[in-house]
């Protein structure tokens, strides 16, 4: 069972895609929306990607999730492209009999696509420049802390 | 073999891709960005820091070190920052 994995330009319907999830007769679905966060005069979010790969890699998490968790299905759609502040930028959803699974899992993808696949953010500024999104350290922990069987360490405030 | 660049890389040297034989000695993907980086200007600038250039192998994410091999396809990159 790999799940839905898709790379798109398009925003997503959050509605229909745990419909589909849940068709299945299951116990719970969990899901997590990112969303483009504004501040610092940001004005939109640039997404480049490396198509071919980034689907691949998607599918090994969604793989991996599914070897470790008792999952029924999983999504996860990732945009691409120019995003507005407030914008949808990814959906993870996972569906399982009870749970803890599908809890667990989500947290899982959600943690693993900050560093596992090939995409980059770059934010768009007001007076028209923008800066490449440095990768930081925190995700990168976070990732690893599953690797150790440990609880990821909390989001900095 | 065909050479991507994405995000900064692709910036700085202005091209998203082009396709080069790598020259005798050059037998890991760091030998070939140390290559790339010898033709100055944009890849110079691109290549400058080591450090924050990751890369991948026909699409598998590979340590620098590692072997070109027979791969047909070598992509260069920063640190990803999905999600």
């Amino acid at each position: 069972m790999r799940g839905r994995i898709a790379v798109q330009e398009a925003t997503f319907d959050v509605n229909a895609e745990l419909a589909a999830l849940s068709a299945t007769g299951v116990g719970g679905l969990a899901s997590f929306i990112g969303v483009v966060r504004g501040g610092n005069g940001l004005s939109a979010l640039r997404l480049e990607h490396y198509p071919g790969m980034t689907e691949r890699e998607l599918a090994r998490l969604a793989d991996a999730a599914c070897a470790r968790w008792a999952l029924r299905g999983c999504t996860i759609i990732h945009r691409v492209g120019r995003l507005e502040l407030g914008a949808p930028i990814v959906l993870v959803a996972t569906a399982s009999a009870h749970r803890a699974d599908a809890l667990a899992a989500t947290a899982f993808l959600i943690d693993q696509l900050k560093t596992g696949a090939p995409f980059w953010k770059s934010e768009e500024f007001a007076d028209g420049s923008h800066r490449w999104v440095a990768a930081r350290d925190a995700d990168e922990a976070a990732a690893a802390a599953w690797r150790q069987d440990l609880p990821p360490p909390p989001e900095p405030l | 073999m065909h050479v991507l660049y994405f995000a900064w890389l692709r910036e700085k040297i202005g091209l998203a891709g082009e396709d080069l034989t790598p020259p005798p000695g050059v037998v890991t993907a760091r030998e070939l960005l140390r290559h790339l980086a010898a033709r100055g200007g944009g890849y110079g600038a691109a290549f400058a820091n080591e450090a924050v250039i990751r890369c991948a192998l026909d699409q598998e994410f590979v340590p620098l070190d590692t072997a070109l091999g027979q791969a047909v396809e070598i992509a260069f990159f920063p640190p990803v920052t999905g999600g």
